[in-house]
């Protein structure tokens, strides 16, 4: 039986230089459940090490948890990209963590805190994980998808970090699972404003850096269950799935 | 060259850093890339840019620049305005695009060698 699931697939926790502190595994899922959110990704910039926290907070909860990272290209395009499971999300960054150089200052960008399920501290990261990692967007969405991952473009609508702000276009080459838009503006307006990519399937995420963001948007699945798979299927339209907008 | 010299002679609109005017220019470095600028510019440089968004602020800070330009009459965020406020960056806004003001800037000398 399909029904509607509620997804926020994009969301930021403190491990992000720019995400909050308070942004700890126990206050994101307490805040998920708040807004009846079924499905959240947790797409950290560059790095997946607190989506094990994430998972387990989880844990006999109402929600699914699906491993991601917001990996930014070469050409500083943000790409969500989405994991089945723990292991798909440690090897991409295993190539993100080859690709990515400089050390973090924390003064400057903020702090990366990793944690556990229990909101305590386990350390910091000291990647510089606002950086751009050495990997062409082509490369980056190619692996995802051998890993067996849904590569998305994060914000198409902004200007920084979007592929359309980087490289004016999204070209054919470019294999996206969906097309992200960000809360500045509504389905329709997004359909009115990119005529030219009708054919892809749009989502819309919170992108929260803070707890109050989290819901602020979110994308209604049309699936069978929260899972990775329902969730491909419904951004593919197949099996009847679909997205709810 | 100081950057208030530099402000006169390029007809640059000071958006905020008026009190950092006496800063030292050493060189020069455009790109619109972060992570470019963040593993080439150098302390004291002028770093010019058609970037506009908050994250700037913290590049500028990172690298010591004496100052950015963002070019093409853009305009910097407010949030990137309230940054470098707090941060003292100075933000200067140029009408020219960046072809004709890093002309302007290598003619006045800066990052000739």
């Amino acid at each position: 039986m399909l029904k509607t699931f509620k997804a926020d697939l994009h969301i930021h926790t403190c491990l992000s230089p720019c995400g909050d502190l308070k942004m700890t595994p126990q206050k994101i899922i307490n805040q998920v459940l708040t807004n009846n959110i079924d499905i959240i990704a947790i797409c950290d910039h560059n790095s997946a090490e607190n989506v094990p926290a994430l998972v387990k907070a989880a844990k006999g909860k109402e929600v699914v948890v699906l491993p991601g990272m917001e990996i930014c290209s070469r050409e500083e395009i943000h790409i969500l990209a989405l994991f089945e499971n723990l292991e798909t999300v440690f090897e991409m960054q295993a190539k993100v963590y080859e690709k990515l150089h400089g050390k973090n200052n924390p003064d400057v960008f903020g702090l990366q805190v990793v944690g556990n399920e229990f909101d305590e501290v386990l350390g910091f990261n000291d990647k510089l994980l606002i950086g751009a990692v050495d990997l062409a967007i082509e490369e980056i969405v190619n692996r995802v998808h051998k890993l067996g991952g849904l590569a998305i473009a994060s914000h198409i609508d902004r200007e920084s970090y979007s592929v359309i702000g980087q490289l004016g276009f999204i070209p054919i080459s470019l294999e996206f699972d969906a097309l992200e838009i960000s809360t500045r503006l509504s389905y329709a307006e997004a359909r009115k404003k990119f005529p030219e990519y009708q054919n892809y399937t749009f989502i819309q995420n919170s992108d929260a850096h803070m707890l109050d963001d989290i819901g602020k948007c979110t994308t209604e699945f049309w699936i069978e269950n929260p899972t990775f798979e329902e969730i491909r299927k419904a951004l593919k339209n197949e099996d009847d799935r679909r997205i709810n907008a | 060259m100081k950057l208030k010299e530099l402000t006169k002679k390029l007809s640059l609109i000071i958006r905020c850093g008026e009190n950092t005017l006496d800063t030292e220019i050493t060189g020069g470095y455009v790109s619109d890339l972060l992570s470019d600028v963040i593993n080439n510019a150098q302390k004291g440089d002028v770093w010019v840019t058609m970037q506009v968004h908050v994250n700037i602020v913290a590049v500028a800070v990172l690298k010591e620049v004496a100052a950015i330009i963002i070019v093409q009459g853009r305009e910097p965020n407010e949030d990137t305005l309230k940054k470098a406020k707090e941060e003292n960056i100075p933000i200067l806004v140029s009408k020219l695009p960046a072809f004709q003001l890093v002309g302007k800037l290598y003619e006045s000398g800066i990052g000739k060698t």
